[in-house]
């Protein structure tokens, strides 16, 4: 009896230390102001990347309109639908779920909860009149920074590393090659995923090794689209004195002089704009798309990698996307 | 080629160090599954440590400290508490996700990585191979001799076989069965601390839930290994040899799923013996209990 008693408490407190660890409320509450719930990927808010990019659409908003905003991280996997449960249930105005692993929950959970809006960064779903899906034509991106990579590149060989393996990750991939063949067909393009689970987005130690393979066989530009995986392919770089380039966020601050660039994913606008509409009463379910043309890709230039990032290579890749702008150039997605 | 060797070793780390700890655990006859958390753990602590000293060196100490405190916590509830070890190693794994991701909250109000951390910087004229084969990693396979000579060769190595073999029989020689095995615990936290330490500093953060599953394929080699320095060492090369060929080899034939699965593959072959069978313990998982 003592060994079942002293096995709960124990349980118990590891709950609470995963309990504890996963919510964090912030802001005022008060009755009459919109709620805005947000629910992280893997990776986390502080993952200077794609989370952050969407928390800073978030804190953008509150500071405008004066909502009220919630965060909530998942520990586990199982926690993702609770977490979005919770936030309904409480009658939230509007949850969003950052990141396409929480496509399912998203969909249970929104059937369940038809007065309650949802959005999903990087997810469709179809058919729901008070879910917006929030995607982005990320290969227009990606070719901009494929081409910048392709004339930076002295060896010809140039890098790509993706976190989980499968469709959406391959976008960038894509993109990213065919932005490099088009201003230097001869371009050689190494590509390995870090994985097949969503640990793939938070392993940097494998990263790392990735990166230091495809340096080894001269890859001497890497563009990364991992999560925080993605450290480890920036601080191998900067190891071997070739050059990295970020995803989602800018993460040029991260190692100034190994950063050729950032791809800019901006979730922060997309995440603004479906606030706004909803402040406005303008809440849009179905499907948002957001590309170039709107501002919502691009890469980073700041004062970390002016050095690097020549006014030429800001030239060509300016240039390719006001003819892709234009729809000259149509930016292959498979 | 050598670019492939240098990364197999690289790889191998961790899991060599997770693994020799396990086998100072289940030689003494204690499951410890715990072994993921304590990697995740020592990765938590040599990040923080180094991070707020400036010293990897401190980094590591903090993290092998850290490690033995959490393999403690295990011997205390398997043990003392008589909690089934299973079950004990799981709940300590759990606890390990939930509490390092609290802590980095309080230190650097983050839920997903820490500050960078400098790690070790190779001296500039060892800077050849240094710079290829980390610290750490030159220490884990240092570690593997030293552990064969602990377990096979020192008093306190023939104790804790005979309490993993025979807890009874040991008991009737004098033997403090429990004492002994909570050294052999400790120790394990103390190697798989040090493995943890390995991947904060290699790459230079600390990142939520690094760890990916390394403590299980450390346990795998373990077994796959029979419970031996060298078997370990063997089948850590072995499992950081096939991770490693997948940046390495561009073969179309062969799946990245098949690869990641080949860990797990070759400990099912080996437990139901194609290959020499794997034979753990006699006392591995059974509580002592003097009356």
């Amino acid at each position: 009896m003592k060994r079942m008693i002293l096995l709960l408490m124990f349980v118990a407190l590891c709950g609470l230390a995963c309990g504890s660890s996963s919510e964090g409320e912030r802001g005022a509450q008060s009755d009459d102001n919109l709620k805005v719930g947000m629910v992280f990927d893997i990776g986390g808010k502080g993952d200077r990347s794609f989370n952050d990019s969407a928390y800073r659409g978030l804190i953008q908003a509150k500071e405008e309109f004066g909502i009220t905003a919630v965060e909530f991280e998942p520990g586990q996997d199982s926690d993702r639908e609770q977490g979005l449960r919770k936030l309904a249930d409480r009658g939230f105005d509007l949850v969003i779920g950052v990141g396409f692993l929480f496509t399912e929950s998203i969909r249970k959970v929104a059937t369940d909860y038809p007065d309650i809006h949802f959005a999903i960064v990087d997810g469709r779903i179809e058919g729901m009149s008070n879910v917006a899906s929030l995607t982005f034509r990320e290969e227009e991106g990606c070719f901009l920074v494929g081409a910048q990579a392709a004339l930076k590149s002295e060896t010809g060989v140039i890098g790509f590393i993706g976190g989980m393996k499968g469709d959406l990750i391959k976008r960038f991939l894509t993109g990213y090659s065919a932005g490099a063949l088009a201003v230097r067909p001869d371009i050689r393009i190494l590509s390995n995923y870090a994985g097949l689970t969503p640990t793939a987005f938070s392993d940097p130690v494998k990263g790392k090794e990735l990166a230091l393979s495809q340096i080894g066989q001269g890859a001497d530009v890497i563009f990364h689209a991992s999560g925080t995986t993605g450290n480890g392919v920036i601080e191998a770089a900067r190891e071997k004195g070739v050059l990295a380039i970020g995803v989602d966020s800018n993460q040029n601050h991260m190692a100034p002089g190994t950063m050729l660039t950032s791809m800019e994913k901006r979730v922060d606008r997309a995440v603004y704009t479906t606030i706004k509409r909803l402040v406005q009463g303008s809440f849009q379910g179905g499907f948002n798309e957001f590309g170039l043309e709107t501002g919502h890709l691009g890469y980073s230039l700041d004062e970390h990698n002016r050095d690097l990032l020549t006014p030429r290579l800001c030239a060509v890749a300016d240039s390719l996307a006001a003819e892709i702008a234009a729809g000259r150039i149509t930016v292959p997605r498979k | 080629m050598i670019a492939l060797l240098f990364a197999t070793l690289r790889t191998a780390t961790p899991l060599l160090l997770a693994g020799l700890g396990g086998m100072f655990s289940e030689r003494g006859g204690v499951v410890n599954l715990a072994l993921e958390g304590i990697l995740l753990t020592g990765a938590f602590t040599a990040a923080t440590v180094s991070y707020y000293t400036g010293s990897a060196t401190a980094g590591v100490l903090a993290a092998i400290l850290a490690g033995a405190l959490i393999a403690g916590l295990h011997a205390l509830m398997s043990l003392k508490f008589r909690v089934d070890q299973v079950v004990s190693g799981v709940a300590i794994n759990m606890l390990a996700m939930g509490l390092t991701e609290f802590l980095m909250w309080i230190f650097f109000d983050s839920g997903s990585n820490s500050p960078r951390v400098d790690g070790f910087s190779s001296p500039e004229a060892l800077s050849g191979i240094l710079t290829e084969v980390p610290i750490l990693t030159i220490c884990a396979l240092l570690a593997v001799p030293i552990a064969a000579w602990v377990l096979f060769r020192t008093r306190f190595g023939l104790r804790l076989r005979s309490v993993g073999e025979h807890p009874e029989a040991a008991d009737s020689l004098g033997i403090r069965v429990h004492l002994v095995q909570l050294q052999g615990v400790l120790l394990s936290g103390v190697l798989a601390g040090a493995g943890g330490a390995f991947l904060s500093l290699n790459a230079h953060y600390f990142v939520k839930n690094m760890s990916a599953g390394r403590g299980y394929i450390a346990l795998a080699a373990l077994i796959f290994g029979k419970w031996h320095p060298g078997g370990v060492l063997a089948a850590t090369l072995l499992f950081g040899f096939t991770e490693s060929l997948q940046g390495h080899l561009h073969i179309s034939w062969l799946p990245v799923r098949f690869v990641q699965m080949l860990p797990y593959v070759l400990t099912m072959v080996a437990l139901v013996g194609v290959i020499g069978r794997s034979k753990g313990p006699l006392a591995l998982g059974r509580l002592f209990v003097k009356d």
